[in-house]
C-alpha cells in the first residue's frame, strides 16, 4: 500500500491496483470543493489511468446535488475505460439520498472498505 | 450585516458569491442547533438551503457579483421558514426534467429541486421563478425554549 500526497479534498491511496479515496472534508456541499474534488477525481482516470476505484465515504456528513452530479460523471469515465467504480462506507443519512435519487441502482455501493476491495 | 424584520425573519443580502452562500448556511445551521432541531432535521434543512441558494448565485444570478441574493429566515421550535430571491430572469420549475425517469438518471445535473421537495414540509418557487420560499415543520414533541411542547 503507498500513499500518495494529500489532495485538497481528498487523499488518495493505492492498495494493489485499486485506488482508494478518502474525504478529507466532512461536507462535500460548497461548489468550489466540489469542483476541485471533480478535476482530482477526473485525473485518476483520465491523467493516471486508474481502472480500478473504491470511493470510501467513511468521512462524509453531507453531501449536495453537484457532489452527485461530479460521481455520475466519474462513473462514465470508469466505465468508458473498461474498469469498475465501488462506493462503501455510507451513512444512512447519505445513503438515503442515493436511493430517493435511485442513484443507489447506478453505483455499486457496498458496505465497507474490506468488503469494497474484495469486489474487484 | 443582517436585518431583523417585524414579521420575525431576518434577512441578508449577499453577493452572488459561494463563499458568502457557505457562511450564511453556517450561520442558519448554527442557529439551528442553538433551537434544538435533530441532526436529521439539519441535514435535510441544509441540503436544501444549499440546493436552493446555489441555484440563485449560479442560474439565477449567472455567478455576477454585481447582483444580490436575498436570504430571509425565521426560526421558531415548531418550523423553520426561508425565502431566497435572486435577480435573474426566473424560470418554469415544470421545464426541470424529471430526475427519476431511467432516461434522466446519468444526467449529472437537475436533482436540486427534487431534493429540495424531499427533504422540506412545502416548497413553493414562485412566478416568474426567480423567488423560492420552503419551510420545514417539526414533528412534536419539539423543544420550546426549555420545556418540551
Amino acid at each position: 500500500m503507498s500513499t500518495q500526497p494529500k489532495r485538497r479534498g481528498l487523499e488518495v491511496e493505492d492498495h494493489g491496483e485499486i485506488t482508494v479515496v478518502n474525504f478529507i472534508d466532512k461536507k462535500i456541499l460548497d461548489e468550489q470543493s466540489i469542483q476541485k474534488i471533480g478535476e482530482d477525481l477526473f485525473s485518476l482516470v483520465d491523467e493516471l489511468g486508474r481502472k480500478k476505484i473504491l470511493i470510501n465515504f467513511s468521512n462524509v456528513e453531507y453531501l449536495s446535488s453537484a457532489a452527485l452530479g461530479k460521481f455520475i460523471t466519474l462513473n462514465k469515465k470508469v466505465n468508458a475505460s473498461g474498469g469498475k467504480l465501488v462506493m462503501c462506507n455510507i451513512n444512512d443519512d447519505i445513503f438515503e439520498v442515493f436511493e430517493i435519487t435511485k442513484l443507489n441502482k447506478l453505483f455499486n455501493i457496498l458496505k465497507d472498505e474490506q468488503t469494497g476491495l474484495q469486489a474487484f | 450585516m443582517p436585518n431583523s424584520l417585524q414579521d420575525g425573519f431576518v434577512e441578508f443580502a449577499i453577493p452572488s458569491d459561494l463563499n458568502e452562500a457557505r457562511h450564511i448556511q453556517e450561520i442558519i445551521e448554527t442557529q439551528l442547533r442553538q433551537c434544538q432541531y435533530e441532526d436529521l432535521e439539519i441535514f435535510g434543512i441544509r441540503l436544501a438551503m444549499e440546493e436552493a441558494i446555489v441555484n440563485a448565485i449560479k442560474h439565477g444570478n449567472q455567478l455576477d457579483q454585481a447582483k444580490k441574493v436575498r436570504v430571509r429566515f425565521h426560526i421558531r421550535p415548531d418550523r423553520f421558514d426561508i425565502g431566497i430571491t435572486d435577480e435573474g430572469p426566473g424560470y418554469d420549475p415544470d421545464d426541470v426534467p424529471d430526475p427519476l425517469s431511467v432516461e434522466n438518471l446519468e444526467r449529472p445535473c437537475g436533482r436540486g429541486i427534487f431534493l429540495m421537495r424531499y427533504y422540506m414540509t412545502e416548497v413553493v418557487i414562485h412566478p416568474p421563478g426567480n423567488r423560492l420560499t420552503m419551510c420545514k415543520v417539526r414533528k412534536e414533541p419539539y423543544v420550546k425554549g426549555d420545556y418540551v411542547v
